[in-house]
């Protein structure tokens, strides 16, 4: 079941080969969804979902699919299955669906979706596939929900919508940090957060 | 068989399209009624809304509504009833109706515990990113608000989006829409500013200029045309 290889496969997206943290792919969704905690969230399952699920059928078809068109069969695959996710979201959890419209339709373009089909579900059965999709969603949503935990803390003083930041702390002066909702913000905290990542391990840093 | 023959390769993704086309047609029949429930109820939670009346727990929305909602009716732009079809007023597409030039309005005639009668109008414009639409409830002398409630489809989180905030939406209970007998719909202002038509007005979001002019705008041109009918209110002459 979970072979030394497997194992990799499933764990080191979290850390060592973090897609968003390492390979920089996904940048502009942690940009654009981490305002709050709880769209973070629910984007960070939707794409375990739909990147495990993509690799397990990419793989699965691997042997028949023509090199020439295979980015327009991993760009078909990966919209339908966006799309299955859009449509049940708004049958089964409506609120979740409106709060995220616009966002579950850009997991399309994900270039972590891409970059994993190409790399992994290629080459390698389905089994691995689906551990290196749910590694993979993992580390992109490790990173969704720290960023987000700390632009909703300090620009909204609330998490996953509850306040958390008593009044009187407003009453003393203390202000929202309206920069942090702002885009920009996010992309100093992902930098942040890469730094230190980087400190921490040695090896990972470029000469 | 050569993978990357040319007649593989378009009967291959001939049969892929397909396959997935099917498979999404299914998915989208098969869900699709849920999917319409849902937008109906969420509608009847939003008309709810401005009235402050919206319960927390979902599967009471449908009976608050039959409950307290108790005419749905279509004015034309005289203020006469047009019809009286509490279904026909629900299942009017604002998104729609507003591009059309004799546009339905439709009126939700809502009696509180109280006995007090509101009428709810509905509100459809523009914002940053997309539409953002809402509810005004009127009181019945025609020139005060009581409540208002509105949301969108994109706006910014934070910023934007903060017009679905009850913060926001809260200011404009109480507002005048009439000054000295002409209708003037609410201004939304940057804080510290004043609108020089005297109308009533409330505070924008800061970061959200685009929106809350957005909203001002989508105020303006859709209860402009219920002029009509807010002076009949307001002369107790509409039946």
């Amino acid at each position: 079941m979970l072979s030394k290889r497997n194992k990799e496969a499933l764990f080191n997206p979290l850390s060592k080969d973090n897609p968003v943290l390492v390979q920089i792919l996904g940048i502009c969704s942690t940009l654009a969804v981490t305002a709050k905690l709880e769209p973070a969230i629910v984007m960070g399952i939707s794409v375990i979902a739909v990147l495990a699920i993509s690799n397990v059928v990419i793989s699965l078809l691997r042997k028949t699919i023509p090199t020439s068109i295979r980015i327009i069969v991993q760009l078909v695959v990966v919209a339908a299955l966006v799309i299955i996710v859009q449509q049940v979201l708004r049958a089964y959890a409506y609120d979740v669906s409106l709060q995220l419209s616009v966002f579950i339709g850009l997991i399309i373009t994900n270039c972590i979706l891409m970059g994993r089909l190409e790399a992994f579900a290629l080459s390698n059965r389905p089994w691995p596939s689906f551990l290196d999709g749910i590694g993979n969603g993992l580390g992109y949503m490790i990173i969704l929900v720290i960023v987000a935990f700390f632009r909703e803390l300090l620009g909204s003083g609330t998490l996953l919508n509850y306040q958390v930041i008593p009044q009187w702390c407003y009453d003393h002066g203390y202000m929202n940090n309206g920069l942090m909702i702002l885009p920009p913000m996010a992309l100093i905290t992902v930098g942040c957060i890469i730094w230190v990542h980087r400190s921490r391990n040695k090896d990972l840093q470029e000469k | 068989m050569n993978k990357n023959s040319n007649a593989y390769q378009i009967i291959y993704a001939s049969v892929m399209v397909l396959i997935v086309g099917t498979v999404l047609a299914f998915i989208y029949m098969a869900l699709k009624p849920k999917q319409d429930d849902n937008i109906a109820n969420d509608k009847r939670g939003q008309i709810l809304s401005a009235v402050r009346l919206k319960p927390t727990d979902k599967s009471k929305i449908e009976d608050t509504f039959n409950k307290y909602i108790i005419e749905g009716f279509i004015v034309n732009e005289n203020g006469d009833k047009v019809s009286s079809d509490k279904n026909e007023a629900f299942d009017v597409n604002m998104k729609n109706n507003i591009k059309e030039k004799n546009r339905k309005l439709p009126v939700f005639k809502c009696k509180l515990d109280d006995g007090s009668i509101k009428y709810i109008v509905p509100v459809y414009g523009a914002g940053l990113w997309g539409p953002i639409w809402g509810y005004v409830a009127i009181n019945d002398n025609g020139i005060d608000i009581y409540g208002a409630y509105f949301t969108h489809e994109g706006e910014t989180p934070g910023l934007g989006a903060e017009i679905a905030n009850p913060k926001f939406q809260d200011q404009f209970k109480d507002k005048k829409i009439y000054v000295e007998g002409d209708f003037k719909s609410i201004s939304v202002m940057k804080a510290g500013q004043k609108p020089t038509d005297g109308s009533e007005y409330v505070d924008a979001i800061s970061g959200g200029t685009i929106t809350s002019r957005g909203v001002q705008a989508m105020l303006k041109d859709c209860m402009t045309p219920y002029d009509a009918f807010f002076k009949k209110l307001q002369s107790g002459t509409f039946k």
